[in-house]
């Protein structure tokens, strides 16, 4: 009978299974209060940093732009990120203050949000990369979903010696990655707006 | 510092889609014209990720014949073709990725989903939501019961279907390994006449994506099955870093 597992590559590692697009309606399985669906008991939203959370508490919004300027109103948006001291927490559980998943959606407005805190560095190599938040963005006409940091305009000095930061060639494409506070609000705010094409361009990782 | 975080195959992007496939016609603007950014060696920003261990996974969240039943109504059932989606999360080395979370989400066995941006005049099912989850056991298996989608028009060339497919998002141990696709159903004709399918080059990067008929894992007068398998890059040994 066929399996899928004979499909090998020619040093016989198996082929990672082919990609694609999350489509229009990726809400009702992935963010299903956008699609008008019910919640279930326990869901991966936008809230990752709850009451008890150590660190600073900031939101992190953003919207998401196509080539032609056109705001995308259909991306999903996955954040992975470390905690206030710089840890990675994998145990997901809404239960607990905090956690280093969340999910949210360019819907309505066109904003994504996150409520978290802000991150903690992490040693890459033994130096330490400059706070930043992994993300993800899945949406229709994208067929393998793209991937970048977020990085904050109040760590300039952090930011000019991450190693990560400096290994994009051009300086002028790095400032793509930065986020920009934003006064007002009782909780710190940043904006990390995201340009898939063209003018402005957001600098997305292959890893 | 050591990290206990793997480091991953690198993905193959030829054989993955690439980013610009004007014959799927929202790419053209949603994609990147830059080069993306290698990132030589993984940081363990992405070699870790999240596990679901503490997510509360409720009791119908895999079987979509049950977890969106309409209160009141006779049957409660959804219409359509009853399987089990059944298979093996496996990374390239073929290595079992257990305690991972599959999440699907489908159309009904019309075309239509239970979006409210879904306005296809195919009705909703009152019995039929869409929508699944689960967390692979010890041995990287899920399983899910639904019925088979229907295909559905969509706006791209002048009469272009969607083939039959339920979306499927899968983690496995790290945000490298993150990955969404889509099954197809084994020879369903309209699947290589669909732009979305066509973004892939190679015909075996397909083959990845459909579904084989599994009669061993049939229910006799109840439903069929479909095996669909998962492979997410391989974890490399981690022995000799400092």
């Amino acid at each position: 009978m066929y399996s899928q597992y004979k499909l090998q590559d020619d040093s016989g590692l198996l082929r990672e299974t082919a990609s694609q697009t999350s489509g229009p309606f990726v809400h009702i399985g992935l963010a299903l209060e956008i699609a008008g669906f019910a919640s279930r008991d326990d869901e991966i939203w936008e809230e990752l940093a709850k009451d008890g959370a150590a660190g600073e508490r900031i939101e992190l919004v953003g919207r998401v732009f196509d080539g032609n300027g056109d705001m995308v109103r259909d991306a999903l948006i996955e954040l992975w990120q470390a905690d206030s001291e710089g840890n990675y927490i994998s145990r997901f559980d809404n239960k607990q203050p905090f956690s280093g998943f969340g999910r949210s959606a360019c819907a309505n407005d066109g904003d994504f949000h996150f409520y978290t805190v802000k991150p903690g560095q992490v040693d890459f190599d033994g130096a330490p990369m400059a706070p930043h938040v992994n993300i993800a963005i899945f949406a229709r006409g994208i067929n393998l979903h793209l991937q970048t940091r977020a990085y904050f305009d109040d760590e300039a000095e952090a930011n000019d010696a991450c190693p990560i930061l400096n290994s994009v060639p051009s300086p002028e494409r790095r400032k793509t990655l930065i986020a920009k506070k934003e006064q007002g609000g009782d909780v710190t705010r940043y904006c990390f707006d995201i340009y898939l094409q063209g003018e402005n361009e957001t600098v997305f990782f292959d890893f | 510092m050591s990290q206990p975080y793997p480091f991953f195959l690198p993905r193959d992007r030829n054989w993955q889609p690439e980013a610009y496939t004007p014959g799927y016609k929202t790419s053209i603007a949603r994609s990147p014209r830059q080069a993306l950014v290698s990132l030589h060696r993984g940081s363990a920003s992405e070699r870790s990720g999240p596990v679901f261990d503490g997510l509360e996974i409720g009791k119908y969240d895999n079987d979509l014949l049950m977890n969106f039943r309409t209160e009141g109504t006779v049957a409660g059932l959804p219409i359509g073709e009853r399987i089990i989606m059944h298979g093996q999360v496996i990374d390239q080395f073929g290595k079992p990725v257990p305690n991972t979370l599959v999440e699907m989400w489908q159309a009904n066995a019309g075309g239509r989903y239970r979006h409210k941006k879904d306005n296809y005049l195919a009705p909703l099912d009152p019995n039929f939501g869409g929508v699944g989850r689960c967390i692979t056991d010890s041995e990287g298996r899920y399983r899910f019961r639904t019925v088979r989608p229907g295909p559905y028009p969509w706006p791209n060339g002048i009469n272009t279907w969607r083939p039959a497919h339920i979306h499927v998002s899968v983690m496995g141990p790290s945000i490298s390994t993150r990955l969404i696709t889509q099954m197809y159903f084994e020879g369903d004709p309209l699947i290589p006449q669909c732009p979305i399918v066509q973004v892939l080059k190679d015909d075996d990067a397909v083959e990845t994506m459909i579904a084989r008929l599994d009669m061993t894992h049939s229910r006799p007068m109840d439903c069929l099955a479909y095996r669909f398998d998962i492979v997410v890059r391989g974890a490399l040994q981690t022995y000799f870093e400092e």
